[in-house]
């Protein structure tokens, strides 16, 4: 449980951090909160020579709004994401979904940017992101560029980040207000990642859904887009039928690993259970 | 001047004796982080060992390289087998009666097996020099199922065995087989069987886990080179017995062997046993002269030091039709893994298993259990339990809900029935246990009072219909337990371990100004002995608590005791500390009666000292007495006023409980939630009623765990799936259910103070209240057993097999 040695590196500025990922090639890693990666190294499963810590840049940790979009640095931890008052009245569902990610002591020190740039499909914000229509900034040799959360997701770990790049902010469309939201976590215990989890952004109008977005966590190697499912309940009263509509339609596209939490079979049940109840309580907020 | 006399009522108080609930005086250093544990030890020129550990369940170790591990900064030695045999070390005895690998000699047998010791000069590059190891494998076919173990082309897995047709526990049937133990009259209870109006038959098993402890399992071993003295600190329950099995495995003399246990943080039973890790620091110090620290990280822990359980029991109780036991037949198949390293005392080697009669009045009982090796890690500790009481517990407690289904029967009525009533003890059970005291009717009509039983049944039918008219995906389940546990091991005529009795030890010296000293044999792992035993002496010989120091796990200072484990201190350490306390308070009464120029017999104690009869006013407080102990005895008495007992216990105590869980759980997600869990426990005289609950509290949240969810499973080549704490279940706070508790007091009536033992009570009947109440949630739906673990997943599968779930 010790790592093996590397050397450590604290650039002030992204432009520095990005010289030295680039000029220390593959042997050298990011390091933002270090949830993911510090137990990896301990395990020796990460066995990076060069550690790029990214604490000592200025600029890239804060939410702000922009116009129409709230903009979230990447080294913003998810500590500081529940105690934004932005957060709460803009972006409701971030607040909701921060609370179940870890423990305090993890949320203190886990970053917004590492949950949604390392790729594991177990973390909660990746799906989030998706569901928000979010896009991300990436900074590299190349220059800054903007990629949306939906097209960000390759498979586990794996991801549009080329090398040398580095995610330094997220940009989330602000939600049209009266939206209803809901994001529900199936977990073994407090600081698990979600046995399956689902997140839902929707409006409504005349007691109808008008427009609905679907983000399913932990249930395939990447984040994952329920469009069938949400466009099942779009026009729809979420009555009994229809939500076991949606709920299938989200099963369709699952594909868990079976594992400590459960069979498969039985991930992909209760992902289905939490689009239904994830709907169900989005529908009862929405204004 | 009398109107400011302290009243009778204010002297007790001062003594915080027996029955107060006074707070431990550990916790001001435990909660301020000032405790001494054996990772906070740091002596000039330490060491650092770690092991090379195999990925293999089962291979042959066709070479060890150590060469570039030799190269790492920091690294000064590799030890192997090989380094081991020349100490004639590479093998160990198991308290079992078995032999264990201390490194992998040869093969290995399980994955995480020591295999071989990386010496640095810090943790780092002990760590570096392991990953450096290079050792080459050539993997073995694996036997992971038990029941698959005693196949006839099952792979032979103890080659050091192979033509030994008989072990420390009998004859062995087979290569995989370590003992078959049997108990009871079995024609008997055949015969019970053949006439038997209704019978169930079941396999009811209890799953592998872990006592996972807050602190691993860790050592600092330093050997002097010029007076030959080996100085070990350790995680010890049982630091005694750890300094002679030293003694007799490495053939250093007794006295030059000194063994510490500083303060240990929980210990449940994984820290019994001797492991690989004290054996390698040991022989690391002595090659190299200087002290060597091993630190078990959390893996190593969960997969390499003593698992516990792994049990599985066919269950069969024959009865009548109006609900009487007329017999029970256990057959136990034993998962003991590699080597057997049970924990048990020696002649027992599936414990006190034949408990397993439990609470109830069976006329005839037959027990079997057979012994097997898997390629799964070495133990089979008692967890937080009297050594396989827990197991026992499961199978009755689980046995009876079943037979209570298949009567149509309320379990709580059918337990009523059956019971062994007050007038019955000392009971003489069918297998072999004479039951001290009892009182079952009045415990559990108490619990069923308090929870308004009848009211909860009735709750439970009218969701079961809701249930069933779709109104609810909720089922609601009530888990009746009720335990009888047999601790304090034990009497000298069927306890001991190598060969030494189990009986404990106290020594009392008290000081001049009315303050004293207690060694004792036990070892506080966490249960707070510096706060009870001072209790108990506050209580016997009239000193204040505050006034006495509890000294424990130091063998040179402390009286040879058997330690901390099987819920044994109160039983016999306690026992020792009354005996001692008594000794001193004989000689100081006839200090009193010297000084007070009367008979002794003229005496009477009072509280906190003597007072002469029908005189109140001439009295000797035992402050006083303590002073004149150094100045003025009586003529030919020997000055002072210290004693020392060993007590060897006339029989086990039998503490008994019962528990009720309630419990919802959501057939659609399998998710539960606990929404009342009572537990009334019978310890006997209660010593801190503070600590009790605090007791009763840990133990119920290790049950919750273990019935719930934790879990140590292998995957089929024996691969362990759930080594870390977020695969093994280890609830927080958040996870863990409100706990109620409630008591009766039946004293022993063999124990100087007539307490039972308590610390592994909610553990022992925890269990079968949670696993019940998920069985009887489900049994509407047509299911007899669930096994446990009863995780998330496993519910919805059981309500997805029987129908609930589309």
């Amino acid at each position: 449980m010790i790592p093996g040695p590397f050397s450590y590196h604290r650039p002030s500025s992204v432009a520095d951090a990005v010289k030295l990922l680039v000029s220390l090639g593959d042997e050298a890693r990011p390091l933002a909160g270090g949830h993911s990666l510090i137990p990896m190294m301990k395990l020796r499963l990460a066995t990076p020579e060069h550690l790029v810590d990214l604490h000592g840049i200025a600029g890239i940790k804060g939410v702000r709004r922009d116009g129409s979009t709230i903009v979230i640095g990447a080294m913003t931890t998810q500590h500081d994401l529940l105690a934004s008052e932005m957060i709460s009245k803009s972006l409701p569902i971030l607040h909701e979904t921060a609370l179940v990610i870890a423990d305090p002591q993890v949320r203190y020190r886990g970053t917004v940017g590492g949950n949604v740039a390392n790729g594991d499909p177990g973390n909660d914000m990746p799906a989030l992101m998706m569901t928000l229509g979010a896009s991300y900034t990436l900074q590299g040799p190349g220059g800054t560029r903007s990629v949306v959360a939906r097209d960000f997701y390759q498979g586990a770990y794996f991801t549009s980040l080329e090398p040398g790049e580095i995610l330094t902010a997220i940009v989330i469309p602000a939600p049209a207000s009266g939206h209803g939201y809901a994001y529900e976590k199936l977990k073994r215990k407090v600081g698990d990642y979600a046995t399956a989890a689902a997140a839902v952004v929707l409006t409504m109008s005349g007691g109808k859904v008008a427009t609905c977005a679907i983000g399913l966590t932990n249930l395939s190697e990447t984040p994952l887009l329920a469009e069938e499912a949400a466009k099942i309940v779009i026009g729809t009263g979420l009555d009994e039928a229809t939500l076991k509509k949606a709920a299938a339609a989200a099963e369709e596209i699952m594909s868990p690993a079976a594992d400590g939490r459960g069979p498969i079979e039985y991930r992909k049940s209760v992902g289905g259970i939490m689009v239904m109840r994830a709907l169900k309580r989005a529908a009862a907020r929405a204004g | 001047m009398n109107d400011m006399a302290p009243t009778r009522e204010q002297r007790e108080a001062k003594l915080e004796g027996m029955g107060c609930k006074r707070k431990r005086v550990e916790d001001a250093r435990f909660t301020q982080g000032k405790g001494n544990y054996v990772d906070d030890l740091k002596l000039p020129g330490m060491l650092h060992g770690d092991f090379v550990r195999s990925p293999h369940a089962h291979a042959r170790v066709i070479s060890i390289n150590s060469e570039k591990a030799l190269k790492v900064p920091g690294v000064l030695a590799v030890i192997t087998a090989e380094t081991l045999k020349t100490v004639n070390l590479s093998w160990m005895p198991t308290l079992a009666g078995d032999v264990q690998m201390v490194l992998a000699d040869g093969k290995v047998l399980f994955q995480n097996q020591e295999v071989a010791f990386v010496v640095a000069t810090d943790r780092y590059a002990a760590d570096d020099g392991i990953n450096a190891v290079e050792v080459e494998y050539e993997a073995l076919p694996v036997v992971i199922d038990p029941f698959k173990a005693m196949d006839k082309d099952a792979p032979v897995l103890r080659e050091d065995l192979v033509g030994k047709t008989s072990g420390a526990h009998g004859p062995r049937k087979h290569h995989n087989h370590i003992f078959e133990w049997t108990v009871g009259d079995k024609d008997l209870t055949d015969a019970a069987f053949r006439k038997a109006d209704v019978t169930i038959k079941e396999l009811i098993s209890y799953h592998r886990t872990h006592p996972s402890p807050l602190e691993t399992c860790q050592c600092v071993a330093s050997f002097d080179k010029i007076n030959g003295d080996l100085t070990i600190w350790g995680t010890f329950q049982a630091p005694h017995v750890i300094r002679t099995v030293v003694a007799l495995i490495a053939s250093l003399p007794e006295q030059k062997i000194h063994v510490i246990s500083p303060d240990v943080g929980g210990g449940f039973g994984n820290k019994v046993g001797a492991y690989p890790g004290y054996i390698c620091a040991a022989v690391a110090s002595i090659v190299t002269g200087k002290p060597v620290k091993w630190v078990e990280d959390r893996i190593e822990n969960l997969t390499a030091t003593s698992f516990a359980r792994d049990y599985h029991m066919t269950t069969e109780i024959a009865a009548t039709k109006e609900g009487r036991v007329t017999g029970l037949r256990v057959h136990v198949l034993a998962d003991h893994g590699a080597f057997d390293a049970c924990a048990d005392p020696s002649k027992w080697p599936a414990g006190f298993f034949n408990i397993v009669t439990g609470s109830y009045d069976f006329p005839t009982a037959h027990l079997s259990v057979d012994g097997i090796y898997t390629n799964k890690a070495p133990g089979g500790v008692a967890y937080r339990c009297s050594f396989r009481v827990t197991e026992a517990a499961y199978c009755i407690e689980r046995g009876m809900d079943i037979l209570a289904q298949k009567l149509g029967m309320d379990p709580a009525e059918l337990r009523l029935k059956n019971f062994i009533k007050a007038e019955q003890f000392p009971y003489h059970s069918a297998l072999g246990w004479e039951y001290d005291s009892g009182d079952y009717h009045t415990a559990m009509k108490m619990m069923m009072e308090t929870v308004k039983y009848a009211d909860l049944r009735k709750e439970q039918a009218a969701k079961r219909e809701a249930f069933r008219r779709g109104e609810t995906r909720d089922i609601m389940g009530l888990g009746v337990s009720f335990f009888t546990e047999i601790v304090g091991a034990g009497p000298s005529k069927n306890c001991d371990i190598l060969g030494i009795a189990m009986f404990d030890s106290c020594e009392i010296r008290l000081h001049p100004t009315g303050a004293g000293i207690a060694r004792v044999g036990s070892k506080s792992t966490g249960q707070g002995h510096e706060t009870t035993w001072a209790q108990i002496i506050a209580t016997e010989i009239g000193l204040p608590a505050d006034n006495i120091k509890v000294e424990e796990g130091n063998t040179d200072t402390a009286p040879y005791g058997l330690g901390t484990y099987g819920s044994r201190s109160t039983p016999v350490a306690g026992a020792a500390i009354a005996m001692a306390a008594r000794k001193i308070k004989a000689k100081a009464q006839m200090i009193a009666a010297y000084r007070l120029e009367v008979h002794e017999d003229d005496l009477e104690w009072d509280i906190d000292g003597f007072r002469v009869k029908g005189l109140p006013e001439k009295t000797m407080s035992m402050k006083d007495i303590c002073w004149a102990a150094y100045n003025s005895v009586p003529p030919g008495m020997e000055p002072g006023l210290e004693a020392v007992s060993y007590y060897d216990p006339p029989n086990m105590t039998y503490p008994f409980g019962a528990y009720i869980c309630v419990m919802d759980i959501d057939v659609d997600t399998g998710v539960y939630k606990v929404r009342r869990f009572y537990a009334l426990d019978d310890c006997g005289t209660r010593i801190n009623p503070m600590i009790i609950e605090g007791q009763v509290h840990g133990g119920l949240t290790e049950a919750f765990a273990i019935a719930m969810g934790q879990e140590i499973r292998y995957d089929e080549t024996g691969n362990v799936v759930t080594g870390s704490f977020m695969d093994f279940f280890m609830p927080t706070a958040v996870e863990t259910p409100h706990w109620e508790t409630d008591f009766t007091v039946t004293p022993s009536p063999h124990h100087p103070i007539g307490a039972k033992g308590v610390g592994e009570s909610p553990n022992v009947g925890g269990v079968p209240a949670f696993s019940n109440a998920v069985n009887d949630a489900f049994s509407f739906l047509g299911s007899t057993h669930i096994q446990m673990p009863h995780d998330f997943w496993r519910n919805w599968q059981a309500a997805k097999r029987l129908g609930a779930v589309g």
